[in-house]
This record gives C-alpha cells, sequence and structure tokens, in this order.
C-alpha cells in the first residue's frame, strides 16, 4: 500500500527460510547438519564402492594380515595382488580376518542408517496412522467404546512393555535377519509419534480450514493426508530425527548380544560387538566404530534438537 | 480423591489384562519352542519332545494355556521349563540382586541431575551450561557397552579393583569391612554406567523446567520484595519446578528390569534382566511372561503413584 510500512517491515520469508536462519544460529546443530549430509553421501558411496563397482572388497579375507594396526602399509607377498587394498595402504587396519576395516565401515555405514531409516519410516507409518485415526475419528463410537479410547488404551499397553526386552524377545525367537531387525524396532517406537499426531490432529480438526475442506465434501482421505498431515508433520518428523539415533544405538545394543544384524552384512553395531573380544590386542577394531556411532548418534541428536528448538516458538530463545 | 484411586485401579487391572494375553499370544505365536533349543541333540528322541511338549501343555490350544499359565501363577505353582524351579522364587531371588543396583543408580542419577540442572539453567549460555549439555547429549549418544568397557579398563587399570560380578568369590569367610567394602567395588561400575544415561536426560529435564520457571511472574515478585536470591531460586523457584519430576519418578520404576540386561550381561550381574535374557535364550515361557507381566505392573504402579502425587504435591490439581 504505501511504502513507509513496506520500508520497515522486514522482507517476508518462507516457513522454511525463517526456520534454516534459526537453525543457523545453532552452531553446534548447523554443523551437525552438514556432518550428517557428508555422511549420507559417504554411506551412498560406501554401497558404491563396495557392492557395485568393487574398489573396496570388505569381503576379501587375507589371513596373513590379521591385526594390522590403521595406516599399515601393504607390504605382504603372500596375498595376491588383487587382493591389495586401495592406495596400498590398510587405512583403518585390518581384523581378525585381515579383513579392510576402512571397506567394512563403509559398508557399514550404509547398513546402520538403512536399519535407522527404515526403522523410523516404519514407526512413522504406524504412528501417523493410529494417531491420525484416534485425532480425525476420535468422537465415532464402536459399540460402547470410541475409536479414541481405544486406540489410546492399544497405546498404553503397547508402552507397558519393556521396550528392549520386548524388542530382545521377538527379535530372538524369529529367524535372524536385517528385516525383522528393523520391522521390529520400528513396531515397538510408534507410540510416541501416535501420540504426537493425536495431540496436533485435535487441534486441527476444528480449525476453519478443516472445516471447509469437509463442507466441500472432500474424502476424508484426502482431508487428512493433503490437508492436516502437512500440519501436523514437523514436530513429528524433528522426532523422527532423533528415533534414527536411537534405533542405531539399540541395533548396536542387539548386535552386543548377538541378535544383531548377522554376518556378512556388516552394521557399525557388529564391528563394534565381534572387535571388543580383541580389545587389548587390537584396540582399533572396538574404537573405531564405537566413535563412529557416538559421533553420529551425537549429530542426530544435536541436529534433532536443533530443528526441534527452531520449529517450536516456545523454545526460542531470542526473538 | 478415593473414588479417583479405585477407578484408576480398575483400569489398571483392565490393562493388565489385555497386556498378559498379549504377551501370552505373541511369545506363542513366534515361531521356535521350548522343544527345539537343542535340534542338534542325538540324545532328544521324537517321543521325548512329544512328553516335553505334553508336560508343558504346549499341546493344548492358545486361550487353554493361557488359563493354565494364570492359574499356576496366582496358585504359585508356575515352574520354569528350563530347570523346573518355581519362577516367583526365582524372580524374586534375581529381585533382591537387582534392587541394590537399582538404588544406587536412582541416587547417583538424582543427587547429580539436579545441582547440574540447576546451576546450567542458572548460568544459561555460560561455559558451564555449554560444557554439561555436550556432554549429557554425549552421554546419550555413546553405546552403554562401549563405555562400560572404556570404564571397566580405566578402573582396572587406575584403582586395581574387582569390577565384575557381585562379590569376589572365596571371600565369604573375610571380616565384615574387607567384605563390604569388596561388595561396594562391585557395585559401583554397575551403577555408575546405568546411572550415566539416565542422568544426562534427567539433568537436561532439569534445566529446562528451571528456564520455564525463572521467566514467571512470581519470581519476579518475589525479587521484588527484597527477598534474597537464595530463597527466590530454591523457594519459590525450585518448589515450583520440581513439580514434573514426581511424574518422572514414577516412570524410573520400571528400569528395574528393561534397561539392565545390557549392563547386567556385561558386569555378570545376576539380576532380573539377565535372567530374562537367559529365558529368552532358552525359551523359557514361564520366565519370560512372568517377567513381563511385572515389569507391566510396575509400569502402572509408577503411574498410578505418580498421578496420586502429583495430585498430593500441587493443589492446583483437582480430582
Amino acid at each position: 500500500m504505501n511504502e513507509q510500512t513496506a520500508d520497515a517491515l522486514p522482507p517476508s520469508k518462507g516457513l522454511f527460510q525463517e526456520r534454516w536462519a534459526i537453525l543457523k544460529r545453532n552452531r553446534m546443530a548447523y554443523a551437525s547438519f552438514w556432518f550428517l549430509i557428508a555422511l549420507f553421501a559417504l554411506a551412498i558411496m560406501g554401497k558404491v564402492l563396495t557392492q557395485n563397482i568393487v574398489i573396496f572388497d570388505p569381503k576379501i579375507v587375507r589371513l596373513s594380515e590379521k591385526f594390522l594396526p590403521p595406516l599399515t602399509p601393504y607390504t605382504s607377498k603372500i596375498t595376491a595382488k588383487e587382493d591389495a587394498p586401495v592406495m596400498g595402504v590398510y587405512l583403518l587396519g585390518t581384523d581378525e580376518l585381515g579383513r579392510d576395516v576402512f571397506a567394512r565401515m563403509m559398508e557399514g555405514s550404509f547398513v546402520s542408517l538403512t536399519v535407522g531409516f527404515v526403522a523410523v519410516g516404519i514407526s512413522l507409518t504406524v504412528g501417523i496412522f493410529f494417531g491420525g485415526l484416534a485425532g480425525f475419528y476420535g468422537r465415532v463410537k464402536l459399540g460402547f467404546i470410541t475409536v479414541d479410547t481405544l486406540i489410546m488404551r492399544f497405546v498404553d499397553i503397547m508402552l507397558c512393555f519393556p521396550s528392549f526386552f520386548l524388542i530382545l524377545t521377538v527379535v530372538a525367537l524369529l529367524p535372524p535377519s536385517i528385516y525383522n531387525i528393523m520391522i521390529v524396532i520400528g513396531l515397538t517406537s510408534w507410540m510416541g509419534i501416535a501420540r504426537f499426531v493425536r495431540a496436533e490432529f485435535l487441534s486441527l480438526r476444528d480449525q476453519d480450514f478443516v472445516v471447509a475442506a469437509k463442507s466441500q465434501a472432500i474424502p476424508a482421505w484426502r482431508i487428512i493426508f493433503i490437508h492436516m498431515v502437512p500440519n501436523a508433520i514437523a514436530p513429528v518428523l524433528v522426532s523422527a530425527t532423533i528415533g534414527v539415533a536411537t534405533a542405531i544405538l539399540t541395533e548396536s545394543s542387539l548386535s552386543f548380544l548377538g541378535f544383531g544384524v548377522q554376518p556378512p552384512d556388516a552394521t557399525w553395531g557388529n564391528i563394534l560387538a565381534d572387535g571388543k573380544t580383541f580389545l587389548f590386542d587390537a584396540p582399533w577394531l572396538t574404537f573405531i566404530p564405537g566413535f563412529t556411532i557416538l559421533f553420529v548418534v551425537l549429530a542426530f541428536n544435536l541436529c534433532g534438537e536443533g530443528l526441534r528448538e527452531a520449529f517450536n516458538p516456545k523454545l526460542r530463545t531470542t526473538p | 480423591m478415593i473414588n479417583f484411586i479405585i477407578r484408576n485401579i480398575w483400569q489398571r487391572v483392565v490393562l493388565l489384562v489385555f497386556i498378559s494375553i498379549i504377551s501370552h499370544s505373541v511369545i506363542h505365536l513366534a515361531p521356535g519352542e521350548p522343544a527345539l533349543v537343542d535340534p542338534s541333540n542325538p540324545r532328544m528322541k521324537a517321543e521325548d519332545i512329544q512328553r516335553i511338549r505334553a508336560a508343558y501343555h504346549l499341546d493344548e490350544p492358545l486361550h487353554i494355556q493361557y488359563i493354565f499359565w494364570v492359574r499356576d501363577l496366582f496358585t504359585g505353582e508356575l515352574k520354569s521349563f528350563k530347570d523346573n524351579q518355581p519362577v516367583l522364587r526365582k524372580i524374586w531371588d534375581r529381585f533382591l540382586n537387582s534392587l541394590p543396583l537399582f538404588i544406587v543408580s536412582m541416587m547417583i542419577i538424582w543427587f547429580l541431575a539436579f545441582p547440574v540442572g540447576i546451576k546450567a539453567a542458572l548460568n544459561r549460555n555460560s561455559i558451564f551450561d555449554r560444557v554439561s549439555t555436550f556432554l549429557s547429549y554425549a552421554l546419550i549418544s555413546i553405546p552403554g557397552f562401549f563405555l562400560a568397557y572404556l570404564l571397566i579398563i580405566f578402573m582396572v587399570k587406575t584403582f586395581d579393583v574387582p569390577v565384575i560380578g557381585m562379590r569376589t568369590f572365596g571371600l565369604e569367610d573375610a571380616p565384615l569391612l574387607l567384605k563390604s567394602m569388596d561388595r561396594v567395588w562391585h557395585l559401583t561400575l554397575p551403577a555408575m554406567i546405568s546411572a550415566v544415561g539416565g542422568m544426562a536426560v534427567l539433568s537436561r529435564y532439569v534445566r529446562s523446567q528451571m528456564l520455564e520457571v525463572i521467566h514467571q511472574d512470581y519470581m519476579r515478585t518475589a525479587r521484588a520484595k527484597g527477598l534474597s536470591e537464595d530463597q527466590v531460586i530454591y523457594r519459590h523457584g525450585l518448589r515450583n519446578a520440581l513439580l514434573p519430576f514426581i511424574t518422572m519418578f514414577g516412570l524410573t520404576i520400571p528400569g528395574l528390569i528393561g534397561g539392565s540386561v545390557i549392563f547386567e550381561t556385561i558386569f555378570a550381574w545376576p539380576g532380573m534382566g539377565r535372567l530374562g535374557f537367559e529365558a529368552i535364550l532358552a525359551r523359557d515361557f514361564p520366565v519370560i511372561l512372568t517377567l513381563t507381566f511385572f515389569s507391566a505392573i510396575l509400569v502402572l504402579l509408577g503411574t498410578l503413584i505418580s498421578d496420586i502425587l502429583y495430585g498430593v504435591a500441587d493443589p492446583r490439581i483437582k480430582f
């Protein structure tokens, strides 16, 4: 309208631009964010270079080259030439079978992150489904109880199981496979998300845009998924970031007990769990995966916390 | 008040029934049977397996098995599949072992988390705040067993004390002082390690609670009245910030079983978590089921206690 007020106002920014600026101010979270981006790149590279174009082969067993410390140059006369590590040096040493730890860690990055993301994806799907159902159809009666009561009581029941114990029971009873682990971790961690989504839906379902959508006879699934879920998703995705970290930790704990991802698939968790036997002879087998898990999970936690702060106006410190 | 408690207990009993039914079906429907634990054992003939199945009612339909389990549990007749010991006795023995570990680690958590959290909140953005924030995230992110191994090596090398197990073998006739010191040394490390995660989480909670309270109007009023800073912080601030922790306290009770599997395995501590783990390995269904049942009781008891305490402590809450 008049130019003066237009000048006085800061240029309008989109939601994500604004949040991004807030995230940037939190230096630890910002650094973790880029660390994670680099890690994803590394994991994809690891997948490609260990499976598709084999440059680092994690499966080569060189029994004459056991327990070499990191940065040992390749000098062996016994091992065949084509089994030599890239650039002629074992960057992170070798393990009890003479396998290149660097190649195994590269392969493990992809598997560990996949376990984390798929588990969280499953818990997100289930959580949004049940939370959305309870929030949207909460008032519908099924016989003598409402949908809301039914679902939330079920959530209460699930919360009563000691989660690690439950995961352990199911994983130990099922045949060991990487898919079972992802599914079980996912199916035992959706309750928080369901509660979250339900709370968001309860406040959204009487707002004008939802009422308007209903008045136009838009089908319910469209209202839920196109209109309401995008409005409720931001805080859920933030807690999902932390969920990935938890899933990676859970997988490593399962590996420690021998129920994690089984060989020949390498994950950070099972490299660490296998390495602990040789803690005194080959400390790098414990320390490399241990600190990798520590840093990655830390980055997920810090990044998630930074995002939560950026997306929750109540937690923000400065305007 | 009485009505509230009775209604709550009634609801929880109903939940408990559903929990026991669900856990019963999960365990019995999952593949793997007690009779098949040792399939390669040549001494197990087909008729032996048949006899075992009949003895444990494994041939009955699921709901009949459930009724058998409930009947045996409440008459105290429930026997472990593995060694035919009464399940309740076994769990009670292990419970007595887990209890000191739990109490000591709870004490460490609560006595350390509060000062750290309060100090971090009062000196917001100071060096102490930043360091404690970073440290608590790091402690949440480190795989528990990795940290345990590092600390075991550190303790044994520096102090030369025994850390594995509950007591040193062969010290039964030692003088009381020596014996109790031995017990204390054995208790220290496991308790510390199990406390680490809880401490990190709780100190973050204390910090954010204090931050919320510090900016309330009544704090400004208290300062304006001319009260000393200590009185403002501890009499007016802390008492209000403490309220949510009553809930937290109730919720920590189930940690007795669930959180301890890994640490009890590392430290060879004969507690409930390890009992559960061993039972899972042996497909010892009665022990697994009863442990799950008890931990569900602990969860429900914890939430009940915290609900009641909350009402007692906060006059704003009416039943």
